[in-house]
């Protein structure tokens, strides 16, 4: 079902102003965070809650947050991801531009509760007028003393930046994003330590996508019971989902976690385009496996869609209908990976170039009898052999692609031609 | 001096927001983008001195990052997307269509100096489809009509 938390006023045009924001309970919960509660108290209400970071790994927040050793003299920060480059995913973007109280509100009561006297946000380049909106938001906090020294009178100090990037994927990569921060090349770190021990300047830090910091001020609010009780057991509350491709009525949707995911392309989505039939769907942003129009039924949840193969990620959803070509689309995301890779480790380095490499060929009519074997072999000499999560996640897409609908690998190959039409809109 | 004093003392702005001097660099480089258009070891240099760094600090980081062009480019510098969800809509078309319309190749500047064309990955606009941005702004669901509007417009402009 649709249900709208993080949306609830997103339609209002003046959402983005602070007064807005407070006439609808904005801010509150910070006071109730800084009068009423210890660290402790709100590390234990967000890890009652159930919610899981909506950047791509779905972690607890909560159970991260708890990570940030206590004892540290070193000074502590908050960082929220707003780099949102995955394929796919344009959801935070929505947020940032029309709502950007609720994300300086959310990272406000996470830096309180990692004792963080500094949070920054690190929102993708490209996107100026988002990190326009949050930087008028950051400010006009600042003028009500929602954000500075001594807030509320409760002797806690909290200073907020925002802070943008060059284009660059990887740096949506949490350590990566670190070194992006500190004014370096975005070349992700070797774990451990892990950011909650030596992150921003070799200091604990924090970091979560700013739509799971979004939902923070509600969960104060309304208590973690209300919100556990949407979504399913282990996949609590709601979800955006980007829903673009080949449908009728693409858009961000909120939805409950645990939906179906044929209720989000049909009912909500208005249906594939041209009444045509779903060859393929990308359920989690373009490093989630692809599945086919089987697993339709499948509901939006972490378990249920790992069982079906694939992963939530990030909330993209890219539905393709029959006639898109599976080669041209695997060929399209490893040029992705290939642009995107930070160069550190070779297996990422060499491997998407591999992959890209092959994928071109086989393409263009001038694959070789092996080639999928060998692109096989190469998604294997990649997973699990590089520093950052990017290596897999170039990996697991042209794996899955390559496997689910190898007959079409095949008929390139050896027909030197799609075997589908690949008709997309056109231009001209 | 290539950077003028607005963009100076936007740079210096950013200075106290931060506990090293060096995470200056990238929105340095950000307000040098703004005002020149691109980015060149001149501009490094200026930067460097702004924030009392190496120069080498500045072009290492500016390297890495490729929003920034390094040569100039035009006074519209048109990014279209070219990854998935644009191109199921016809991102490819769109650039063909774009090159034939303002008669220039991928990348080069047209000879009235208003326009470049590139390709780039995901913009975060994908439910939007198909998308390009122009210096700041983006411009989404494009259609033919669209896109002709938004370049006659830009043409008037000069
Ligand atoms: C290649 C790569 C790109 C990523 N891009 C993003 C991103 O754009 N935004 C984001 O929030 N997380 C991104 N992540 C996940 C982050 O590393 C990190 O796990 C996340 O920001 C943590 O926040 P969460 O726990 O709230 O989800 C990316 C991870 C990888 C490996
Ligand atoms: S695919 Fe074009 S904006 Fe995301």
């Amino acid at each position: 079902m649709e249900l709208r938390v993080l949306f609830k006023y997103i339609d209002n045009p003046d959402q983005h102003k602070i007064a807005t924001y407070i006439s609808t309970g904005g801010y509150k919960a910070w006071e109730k965070v800084l009068r009423e509660l210890k660290p402790a108290d709100v590390i234990d209400i967000v890890k009652r809650s159930g919610l899981r970071g909506r950047g791509g790994a779905g972690f607890p927040a909560g159970v991260k947050w708890s990570f940030v050793p206590k004892d540290s003299p070193k000074p502590k920060y908050l960082v929220c991801n707003g780099d949102e480059s995955e394929p796919g995913t344009c959801k935070d973007r929505v947020l940032l531009e029309r709502d950007p109280h609720r994300v300086v509100e959310g990272m406000a009561i996470a830096a309180f509760a990692i004792g963080a006297h500094n949070a920054y946000i690190y929102i993708r380049g490209e996107f100026a007028y988002p990190a326009a909106q949050m930087r008028k938001a950051v400010q006009e906090a600042y003028d009500k003393d929602f954000l500075g020294k001594n807030l509320f009178g409760a002797g806690y100090d909290l200073e907020m930046a925002v802070h943008t990037g060059g284009g660059a994927y990887i740096c949506g990569e949490e350590t990566a994003l670190l070194e992006s921060l500190e004014g370096k090349r975005g070349l992700s770190r070797i774990r451990p330590p892990f950011p909650a021990v030596e992150g921003l300047y070799a200091s604990p830090t924090v970091v979560n996508n700013v739509e799971t910091l979004a939902n923070v001020p509600g969960i104060i609010t309304n208590g973690p019971e209300w919100y556990a009780k949407m979504g399913t057991e282990k996949s609590t509350g709601t979800r955006i989902f980007c829903l673009s491709g080949h449908v009728k009525r693409p858009g961000n949707y909120e939805l409950e976690l645990g939906t179906p995911l044929s209720y989000l392309i049909n009912d909500l989505g208005g249906g594939v385009l041209g009444d045509k039939k779903i060859k393929a769907i990308i359920p989690g942003g373009s490093s989630t496996p692809v599945l086919t129009p089987d697993k339709l039924d499948v509901h939006l949840d972490f378990e249920s869609v790992a069982q079906a193969g694939s992963m939530l990620g990030s909330g993209g959803v890219v539905v393709m209908h029959e006639d898109t070509c599976m080669v041209w689309a695997a060929r399209k995301l490893a040029h992705f990976y290939m642009h995107e890779s930070c160069g550190k480790c070779t297996p990422c380095r060499m491997g998407t170039q591999w992959m890209f490499q092959i994928l071109d060929r086989i393409e263009s009519g001038k694959g070789c009898e092996n080639d999928i074997e060998l692109l096989l072999d190469v998604c294997d000499k990649i997973e699990g052999h590089t520093i950052c999560p990017l290596g897999d996640a170039a990996a697991m897409p042209v794996r899955a692609f390559t496997k689910t609908f190898r007959d079409e690998f095949e008929y390139h190959i050896k027909h030197k031609k799609c075997m589908t039409i690949n008709r997309m809109p056109s231009f001209t | 001096m290539i950077l003028n004093e607005q963009t100076v003392k936007a740079i210096r702005a950013d200075i106290p927001k931060y506990p090293q001097r060096r995470s200056c660099i990238l929105p340095a480089l950000t307000h040098a983008y703004r005002q020149v258009g691109h980015l060149n070891e001149v501009v490094y240099r200026e930067i460097a001195d702004v924030l009392d760094l190496d120069t080498i600090q500045i072009a290492e980081a500016a390297s890495f990052y490729t929003m920034f062009p390094k040569q100039p480019v035009g006074k519209y510098f048109i990014q279209v997307c070219h990854n998935l969800s644009c191109s199921l809509l016809g991102a490819e078309s769109l650039v063909e269509y774009l090159l034939r319309k303002l008669d220039v190749k991928k990348g080069a500047i047209t000879p009235d100096g208003l326009f470049t064309v590139v390709t780039v990955e995901c913009l975060g606009s994908c439910t939007t489809a198909p998308m390009m941005q122009i210096n700041d702004l983006f411009y989404e669901n494009l259609t033919r009509e669209k896109v002709d509007a938004i370049i006659d417009e830009l043409r008037k402009k000069g």
